[in-house]
This record gives structure tokens, sequence and C-alpha cells, in this order.
């Protein structure tokens, strides 16, 4: 492993890792707010127009969804593995995991383009001739604008975990980090599990309404 | 220079990139001073451009259109671009690490990367608001600034957006940088007051913060790509809009004052002389402000058309907040009675504080109270009750904090006798401005008209000549603080007989804060009448 210093306002490594820790929580406090706003918004739209989101959500694909979910969930699990691997000083290993769960990462935005430009196709994007049936119309409009900007916000946040883990990645291969000091893997993989979080959450409000009952 | 002087922060480098590249969280207290002073005049000349037009009942210096353009400038600069990054940004950034004797903040870069976001943020708000203009007021309501505005809400946005992202990180910064970098012995209740205030704030920071960049976001959204959000005519409703404006902005409120609450907490015992009165309250009554400051965003939508109820709750949470306030005020009261009390520049302006925040704090029971805020809703009485708490206390404590830190920043004394004058001249400019405009909220006259009926004249008339002496008094400390830089007498380590870690390294400090990191014993405050102040 090659040595690490701490950076000079620490006294030492524990220091500078116990702090790397706290800083990726606090952020992920303030993206929580973040995405609270479409939400609540969801949450009251939803409740003014019950049968509209229904509706509207009966036109997500909820096979290209649930695919998804299943994708992300495994990249997690091979993050956390990751973070694991590097406590037992494996650094190879853990630059594997991130590879593959980066890997999971490109998949699921691959299949996300394809459901994007299907439903582009289907007339479903808001602003880009959508096309609903009258009745329920506005309501759609509403769910598939909430639908959008979550997911894209969703894509965009992935894309930073993606870079991010290629990062660490490298330095990880390189053996920068060890049982000792692996705050950066750490932090890393809470961001990547933030991101699977949101994206199960969003499954939940955007691919299962109305799909059972009548 | 004196050739003898020790290094310090200021001279270690004398490039110019070295101030562009530094993260020494003292460097860039300096580079937001300049930054957030450039934007305080900016938005000061917006509002004396106010201030005249309303000198006369007819619209006779600037048009509709432009005076709704300038007092759109004034509230998006001054909140935004000034207030809210005052006091935590330079203070802040200066002396968080100080008092708790750390050798920075946890974060240095990520601290220079939010000074260059809120330079780019504000860079694009200056350019929405001079090219294209804006004219949604700084509460951006839906739908006129979604569908009708024709400003430049697009790039206006966009630079509250980055601006809001350098909040975060400094909240952020903060938070982590006090959790986990105290010197030893420095427990959470030896911390210095003005510590617990800004970690207050820096919570407000960070959970507010992102709540109001996603509403803008949006907001945004539907005026560019036509989607509907808050467009009453396709099933939205304009309301949420405003729920979300407030969830931030109300908090917002206390980003801007409890930073001075925690400057007034350290002045008032050093010139009294006394250990604080109450020290557990005080800082509880921080964090108690910040968390019940979130639950009262309601009381400024009472006659928006939210429920009875709602509004029933909201005024009775906001009167909650009455009670915390109540208590730093009587606390630093207390800590005043039978000190030896030395009128010094910092003093007066920490008095002129506490007189100030009290009768804008009052007036806030009056809005808190459901049924006059709706005969007060949109008066020139709210105006002035803001103005109370964000000009008249904020603003206030901010260049109480300046003089009083301004040896340890500078290694420089300024003038005295100006300072003193100074603070004078502001505290009664600020009366003479803002308490007629008390008047004519009660008379009826509504905010953003620039056209009023003649029997206001009088006040308004009253109002405008204040904000001219309230303009000389804040470029006064612009001049004989810039003129102390270069001549004024050399400072020594604690020119106050202050308490605090601060005052224990030299002035200015070197550039890793403390040659050993000390070690803390006491509890803070502790002063006595017989260490005097030696300075003049």
């Amino acid at each position: 492993m090659v040595e690490m210093h701490p950076e000079m306002q620490f006294s030492d490594l524990g220091q500078q890792q116990e702090i790397a820790r706290l800083g990726i929580w606090v952020f992920l406090a303030t993206e929580i707010l973040f995405f609270g706003g479409p939400l609540l918004l969801y949450t009251v739209y939803r409740g003014a127009y019950a049968q509209g989101f229904a509706a509207a959500a009966r036109h997500t694909d909820i096979l290209i969804g649930t695919a998804n979910t299943f994708i992300l969930l495994t990249s997690s699990f091979l993050v956390a593995w990751a973070t694991e691997a590097i406590k037992k000083d494996d650094g190879r290993l853990t630059a594997l995991l991130f590879g593959a769960a980066v890997f999971l990462g490109l998949v699921f935005l691959g299949l996300k383009g394809m459901e994007y430009s299907n439903e582009y196709h289907e007339q479903l994007i808001p602003g880009f001739g959508f096309a609903f049936a009258e009745a329920e119309r506005n309501a759609a409009l509403l769910f598939f604008t909430f639908y959008f900007i979550t997911t894209i916000l969703h894509a965009i946040h992935l894309m930073i975990g993606i870079v991010l883990l290629i990062v660490i990645a490298r330095h990880a291969a390189k053996g920068r980090y060890g049982a000792g000091y692996n705050a950066p893997v750490f932090v890393s993989a809470l961001y990547w599990h933030f991101i699977d979080l949101v994206w199960i959450v969003l499954f939940a409000l955007i691919y299962l309404p109305g799909r059972s009952g009548p | 220079m004196n050739a003898h002087a020790p290094v310090n922060y200021l001279t270690t480098d004398y490039r110019l990139s070295s101030w562009f590249t530094t993260t020494d969280h003292k460097r860039i207290a300096i580079l937001y001073f300049a930054t957030i002073t450039l934007f305080f005049f900016i938005g000061g000349m917006a509002a004396t451009i106010i201030r005249l037009e309303l000198a006369t009942p007819a619209g006779d210096l600037v048009t509709s259109d432009v005076y709704n353009r300038l007092f759109t400038i004034h509230g998006i600069v001054m909140v935004w671009l000034f207030l809210v990054p005052s006091i935590p940004t330079t203070l802040g950034n200066f002396l968080v690490p100080l008092m708790i004797g750390a050798r920075d903040l946890a974060f240095p870069k990520l601290n220079l990367l939010s000074w260059y976001l809120f330079v780019a943020g504000g860079a694009c708000v200056l350019y929405a608001l001079f090219v294209g203009g804006l004219d949604t007021g700084w509460t951006f309501y839906t739908p006129f600034s979604s569908t009708y505005s024709k400003g430049n809400v697009f790039v206006a946005v966009l630079g509250i957006f980055i601006a809001g992202l350098s909040s975060i990180l400094t909240g952020l910064n903060f938070i982590v940088t006090i959790h986990r970098l105290r010197a030893p012995g420095l427990t959470w209740f030896r911390l210095p007051l003005f510590i617990w205030a800004i970690y207050a704030t820096a919570i407000i920071l960070v959970l507010a913060t992102p709540v109001l960049a996603m509403t803008l976001l949006l907001m945004t959204l539907e005026r560019e790509f036509g989607v509907p959000i808050f467009d009453p005519a396709r099933g939205g409703d304009p309301l949420l809009f405003q729920h979300l404006f407030w969830f931030y902005s109300h908090p917002a409120v206390y980003i801007m004052i409890l930073p001075g609450m925690g400057v007034v907490s350290e002045l008032i015992p050093c010139f009294s002389r006394k250990p604080i009165f109450g020290y557990k309250f005080v800082a509880w009554s921080a964090i108690s402000i910040a968390i019940v400051g979130f639950l009262v965003w309601g009381h400024h939508m009472f006659v928006s058309g939210q429920s009875v109820f709602a509004g029933v709750v909201f005024s009775l949470m906001s009167y909650l907040v009455a009670v915390p306030s109540a208590i730093k005020v009587f606390n630093w009261t207390a800590t005043l009675h039978g000190g030896w009390i030395k009128l010094d520049s910092p003093m007066l302006y920490a008095l002129g504080f506490i007189g100030l925040f009290t009768i804008g704090g009052l007036s806030g029971l009056f809005l808190a109270c459901l049924a006059y805020d709706v005969y007060v809703t949109d008066t020139y009485f709210v105006v002035a009750h803001f103005h109370y708490i964000m000009v008249g206390a904020t603003v206030t404590a901010y260049f109480g904090g300046l003089h009083f830190w301004w040896p340890k920043i500078t290694g420089r004394l300024y003038p005295e006798y100006w300072a003193r004058a100074a603070a004078i001249v502001i505290f009664f400019g600020f009366n003479l401005t803002f308490f007629p405009q008390f008047i004519l909220g009660v008379l009826g006259m509504p905010r953003r008209y620039h056209v009023y009926p003649a029997e206001f004249q009088v006040w308004n008339v009253l109002s405008s000549g204040g904000a001219f002496v309230l303009a000389i008094g804040y470029l006064m400390p612009l001049i004989y603080l810039s003129w102390s830089i270069f001549w004024g007498k050399r400072a020594s380590a604690n020119p106050w007989a202050a308490t605090g870690l601060e005052w224990q390294t030299l002035s200015p400090p070197p550039k890793y804060n403390f040659a050993v990191t000390p070690t803390v014993v006491r509890e803070p405050y502790c002063y006595t009448p017989e260490a005097l102040p030696q300075n003049g």
C-alpha cells in the first residue's frame, strides 16, 4: 500500500477518515431535501388526481423499470462488497467490483434511454407533442412531468456516481487505499447507495400505481 | 511593512494568483469580504433610487417597469448575494477555525470552490438583472414568473441555484468542522456562542437551501418547456410554489439573523466584562430557533387561500419563535446588568442591534397574529418589520463584528472616534428610514408601488431623508476601515482583552493559526472587571 499522509488541517488519517464520513452524510441530508420538493408535488397531485395518475402510470414500461431496479440493486450489492474488500487490503478486488458496478450503471442508463425513446414515440413527453386521452390529460401531463424531472435528475446523479466510482477504482487498483485508510471508497459507496435508494422510491411511485385492483 | 513583523497569512505570498488559489480560510474570508461588499453597494444603489422615487407621490423619476426591476434587483442582490452569505462566509470563515483552535476548516478546497460558485452565481444574477432585466420581485411567485414575466428569469434562477450550492457547501463545511476539529478540551458547552449560532445557521443552510434550488428549478422548467407544474390552467397548484418557496425562505431569515445573534453574544460579555448570563439558554435558543423556524413558513401565506386551520397552526407556531428570541434578548440585557460597560464602537453596534432587533421582533408578533396580518399584508408595515430584522439587526451586528475582529483580521486599529460616529449615524439613519414605514403600513400604503396618494408623502419624505443619513453611515466605515489598512496603528494580539482562542494567536494570525494546538481548560467568557482593555 502506498503511504498516505493526512492533509494539513487534520492530526492523523483516522481523523481525516471520520471527517470524510461525516461530510458525506451531511451531503446526503441535503440531497434528500433536494428530492423532497418533487416528492411533495407528487403526493399532492396524486391525492388530487388519483385516477389520472393511475391511468398515466399504466403507460410506463414496467418491464424495463423492474429490470433497472434489479440492475441497480445488484450494483449496490457489488459496491457494498467492495467496501468490505478494501478493509481486507484487497485494492484489486475493490477496483474490480467498482468496475462491475459502473458497468451495471451504464446498462441502467442504456435501458433508461431506450425507455425514453419509446416514450417519445408514444407521445408521452410533456412539451414534445404530448398526447393523452382527453379525460385524464391534465393529470397525465403532471404525472409525466414528475416522471421526467425526477428520472432525469436521478440519471444525472447516476452519471456523477459512475465518474466517481471510476476515479476511486483507479486509485484503489494502484493500492492507495487499504484497511487503514479507505474513506474515499466508503464515501463513494454511500453516494452510490443513495442513488439506488432514490430509484427504489421512484420505482414505487412511477411504475406501480394503477397496476393492481380495479 | 515592518521588517520585524512575523510572517502572517497576509504576508506569506504577495502574488495575486496566490489569492485566487488559496485554501486558507482567512484569505477566503477576505475574498468573500470584497465580493459581498460589492453586492452590498449594488443592492444599496437600487434602494437609493427607490427612495428617491418615493420622495414624491407621482411616478416622476422612473417608469413602472423600471421601478419593478429596481425592487427586484434590490431584493435578490441583498438577500442572496449579501445577507445570506454576509456573516457566515466572512466572519464565519475567518473565525470558526480560530475560535475552535483548528488549523483550517475540514474541507479547505471545498471552501475555495464555494467562493468560486458564489462568484459565478452572482455574475449570472447580475447579468440577468442588467441584461434583459427582471421584474418578478425576489419571491418569483408563479404564475407571473413562469408564464407572464418578460424578464430574464432563467439566468437569474440559474445564478441563485449556483449561489445556493455554494451556501450548502459552506454549511456542510462548518457542520463537519465544528463536530470534528475542536481543540482538546473544547467541549460543546465551552464553545463560543458565535460557534453555536454558526452551527445552527449551517444546519438551516444544508436542509433548506436544496428545497429552494429545486423549487426554482421546477418553476423555470415550467417557464422554458411549458410543462405544467404550478400552472392552475392545467391542473397545477400555484400555492405549492409558495409553500416550497417559503419552506426555504422563512428559515433563510434565520440564516440571516442567527449569525448576527452570535456576534452580539460575543460583544456583550466582552464590553460588559462579565460572563454571559445563561450560557446554555443562549446556546440552545439558537438551535431551537433553527428548528422552530422550519415550521412557520405558512405565515407568509395567510391571505393566499391556504386553509384557515393551516393559518391558525402557522400563527401559533410563529408566536413560538418569539420565545427563544426573547430568551436571547433578556440574557444579553441581564449580562449588561451590573457590568463594567465600555462603550467602544463594537459595543455601540451591539446595543444598537438589541434595540433594533427588539422593535423588529415585537412587530413580528403583530404579523404572526392572523387577524392583524390580514390587515397589513403587503403593506409597508411588513417592509419595515423585515428591514428591522434583516438590516437593522443583521447588518448592524455584521458591522459590530467587523469592528470587533478588524484588528485580528488586518492587524490594524481603526480611528475609534469615527467608528463611534458611524455607529450612531447608522442607528439614527436606520430608524428615520424605517420607523415611518410602520406608520405608512398601518395607514395602508401597499409595498411595490411607486405612485401613492399625496397624504402619504410626509412619511415617505422622512423615510427618504433617513435613507440619505443611513447611506452616509454605511459609507463612513468603508472609508475609515480602508484607511486603517494602510495607516492604522498596529494592533496587539488582543486589543480588547477578550477571551476566546482567536485572541491568543497573533494579529493577523499566522498561516496555520496556532503555533501549538491550544488546549482549553475553562468555560468561555471568563471576563473580570479587573482586566480592562488597554487600547484607546
